[in-house]
């Protein structure tokens, strides 16, 4: 029974996944198609990443608030210096995976909490996107776009990469050696200094691979939307968490799942399109996605308790 | 192994090696040399300077003075030297799996295949040391027993992790393992030994030390004070070894008439009114939570009161006791609000004066009570602890090692205050991990394994007394 308890855990949040897309199947029967499945999950592949990227820090027992503003600010630098003067582009985004990494060293060498730093620098983030594209506008490098909006055969575009986003990450983060030690300083950063790890270095780690799936969102986001505007994706730091925990991660212990996060970032996407075929007034949605959220999560707490006293 | 033991380098050498934290010398100049093929038994009641000599050894604290060598291996580190550490808390990373936890420690393993390799290593090194152990490799360690858990760490201990293990150091490893298990890992140190490896030994367990040690150190205030093969020893000789020269100059608790029992837990801890109750044993044998378990068990309610029935001094001060942000007097006031206030809201001056006073009696050094409380030493700040205790009307006053680094003026200070408090019917309940705190107490628990494992009054409280019923002297 103890051994079910960790298999539980993908269970979950891919029985939830499941569940809801027979429902929106059932609603709205016309979405079980190839176009119809592409249209529900394609906003999903960037708050997919930027939940990928959130579960790196949470990783390391940290929260980032400032993954929304984070993900704009790539978003419009994709949008304008990107397509614009690439060389340029490509060195401003590989500086800002390089400040997501000494920003992940400065909150562990000075102490500071997590908390308060990212959402300081979310501020930031902010102000230099909208210092780079004051109105709406610029434009998709091409490439980007054809590679965003290409129909491969059978399966649509939006799952194949869900699918590659969560095994790159699961190599990543579960399989290789250096992720097994991140989720080791984690759940006991102690016992991994005392092995003779430089632990600032390892968080530096973690928050520039959370820094370079930022950046990969943001190139996503705009290679969707074609254009960019500094407030576009603010509300993917409450969904990248959402989407973490959906995904049957816990913001402390270095519990982590790359494969549930996506899952919990397709799953928020498609409670979205639910709702709407619903009829639901769009006044009552954003609460009626945070009661699917705490339905699921209810569950799980269900099956962790009941696991615990089996065990 | 003695020859063995003579002929060889030492694994390492400590020359006349010192660590102080402040004032305190917490080791106090020992030289010390391991062969090959010892087995070293290292006793010590609190504070003799156990984990400062293996957190010395293996590299996780620099001496203040003196000097640490490796000579067998010419390492410079006590990681590249083969010295390692099996702490006794446990730490192991409770999110990953046996195998992965293998891996922190050993950062050989890696490229494509290090998961296969990690779980041979670890299952041969648990079959080793705990045949039939029945631990699966790939669970991950929060689903594990704790008894399990320090298995897999002292596996993780003694596997070969790409070099030569030349010494293990045991910090407490069969606290948690039943008697069986505990065996196997006797015979397995034995046979380690016996191959060329090296052991420091640390239990509370005297018959386990006897048992697998060829010698035995025994510490006490930092000192080495005894340093002979196992043959040398007998048990009493080991314990009067531990204890201090009695002195003269203890107080003897003068016998008062007690009032009616006012404490009484599940777990057999009573307290009389006005009667000085100790808590004793070896840290972290379960004092603190029994007093946590009383405290929170009285007190946690939905409105705070008036009256309240019990108080508690905090010892670790950052974490329990200090607010760091407010200044002394609110600190001291904290407690008390409810006595003063008035329609909800506090009455400034009767705060301050409160404060004033006790500034005064308990004698807290400051220009000024409005300063930070962070302005205080050390010890003022457990005065302001205990002035926020005792300026309550609580009956019970619950105290959790309070006198940690506090020095010896302000101890004497507050050891008259709560004679005079005592006397005037208040109940202490007093853990302290000072054996000569608690010879002062009118009744002694001493807890072993998390529970009471004796209860001494009047002429039985002694140092002695207290070590026997700390160390387990049977032979399981």
């Amino acid at each position: 029974m103890r051994r079910l308890f960790s298999r539980y855990r993908i269970l979950l949040p891919v029985v939830s996944l499941a569940l809801l897309l027979v429902a929106t199947f059932y609603m709205q029967p016309r979405t079980m198609s190839y176009f119809g499945v592409n249209l529900l999950f394609n906003l999903a592949v960037p708050i997919a990443l930027a939940t990928v990227a959130q579960m790196c820090i949470m990783m390391v027992e940290d929260i980032d608030l400032s993954v929304g503003a984070f993900v704009s600010l790539t978003a419009c630098v994709t949008a304008t210096l990107l397509n614009d003067q690439p060389v340029l582009g490509v060195g401003v985004l590989a500086c800002l995976v390089a400040a997501y990494a000494v920003m992940g060293a400065v909150i562990h060498r000075l102490e500071l909490p997590a908390i308060v730093v990212t959402l300081g620098m979310s501020f930031v983030w902010g102000g230099l996107a909208l210092f780079i594209l004051p109105t709406p506008g610029g434009a998709s490098p091409g490439w980007l776009r054809s590679m965003m909006t290409s129909t491969p055969p059978m399966v649509p575009m939006a799952v194949v990469a869900s699918v590659v986003i969560a095994t790159v990450a699961h190599l990543l983060v579960v399989r290789s050696g250096i992720g097994t030690v991140l989720r080791g300083v984690g759940g006991n950063a102690r016992s991994v200094a005392r092995a003779g790890w430089p632990v600032i270095r390892l968080k530096a780690l973690a928050y520039g691979l959370a820094g370079l799936f930022g950046v990969l969102a943001g190139m996503a986001l705009v290679g969707l939307t074609t254009s960019a505007d500094a407030n576009i994706a603010l509300r993917y730091t409450l969904l990248s968490i959402a989407g973490v925990i959906l995904g049957g991660g816990e913001f402390t212990g270095g519990k982590v799942s790359p494969v549930g996060a996506v899952i919990g970032a397709l799953t928020l996407t498609l409670a979205a399109s639910f709702l709407s075929f619903l009829r639901l007034s769009p006044d009552w949605q954003i609460g009626a996605q945070g009661g699917i959220l705490i339905i699921v999560l209810m569950a799980r707490l269900l099956f962790t308790r009941r696991n615990t006293r089996d065990g | 192994m003695s020859t063995v033991a003579q002929d060889s380098a030492p694994i390492v050498a400590l020359t006349d090696a010192a660590k102080s934290f402040g004032a305190v010398r917490a080791l106090d100049g020992v030289s010390l040399s391991i062969r090959p093929g010892e087995c070293l038994g290292l006793v010590g009641h609190n504070g003799a300077g156990k984990s400062t000599l293996v957190n010395v050894v293996n590299g996780g604290l620099a001496p203040t003075s003196g000097r640490v060598d490796f000579p067998a291996s010419g390492a410079d580190t006590a990681l590249v030297a083969g010295v390692r550490s099996v702490f006794q808390e446990l730490s192991l990373c409770p999110n990953l799996t046996v195998a992965e936890n293998l891996r922190i420690s050993h950062s050989g393993l890696c490229g494509p295949g290090w998961r296969r390799a990690a779980r041979a290593e670890i299952a041969r090194t648990l079959d080793t040391v705990f045949p039939g152990h029945g631990i699966d490799t790939e669970t991950t360690v929060e689903e594990l027993g704790i008894a399990e858990r320090q298995m897999v760490e002292i596996a993780i201990g003694f596997a070969p992790r790409g070099q030569d293990v030349r010494l293990v150091i045991l910090d407490e490893p069969t606290s948690s393992l039943d008697a069986a298990i505990a065996d196997q890992l006797v015979v397995y140190v034995r046979q380690f030994c016996a191959q060329g490896g090296a052991v420091i030994f640390i239990s509370h367990m005297l018959g386990e030390v006897f048992a697998v040690a060829s010698r035995i150190l025994v510490m006490r205030d930092g000192k080495v004070v005894a340093d002979r093969p196992v043959a040398a020893f007998t048990r009493q000789g080991l314990v009067d070894a531990m204890g201090h020269v009695a002195d003269d100059d203890t107080v003897a608790a003068v016998t008062r008439d007690l009032g009616p029992e006012v404490v009484r837990t599940d777990d057999g801890l009573a307290a009389r009114k006005g009667e000085v109750v100790g808590l004793s044993g070896l840290a972290g044998h379960g004092q603190a939570r029994a007093l946590a378990h009383l405290y929170l068990g009285t007190t946690s309610a939905w409105r705070g009161r008036r009256d309240p029935k019990m108080v508690f001094v905090a010892g670790d001060r950052t974490r329990d006791g200090i607010l760091p942000l407010w200044p002394i007097l609110r600190n001291i006031s904290i407690g008390v609000l409810q006595q003063f206030s008035r329609r909800g809201l506090v009455d400034r001056s009767a705060e301050t004066a409160l404060a004033g006073d006790w500034k005064h009696r308990i004698g807290i050094r400051t220009g000024d009570l409005a300063n930070n409380i962070l302005s205080l030493s050390g010890g003022n700040q457990q005065k302001v602890l205990f002035a926020r205790a005792l300026a309550s009307t609580a009956p019970v006053v619950v105290m959790d090692d309070p006198m940690r680094g506090v020095d010896v003026g302000t101890k004497q200070g507050v050891y008259a205050m709560i004679r005079a408090e005592a006397a005037k019917g208040r109940t202490f309940l007093w853990y302290s991990t000072e054996t000569d705190e608690v010879c002062q107490c009118d009744r002694v628990f001493v807890f072993r394994n998390g529970r009471i494992s004796a209860e001494l009054t009047g002429d039985a409280i002694t140092e002695e007394g207290i070590l026997r019923a700390s160390f387990e002297m049977q032979d399981d």
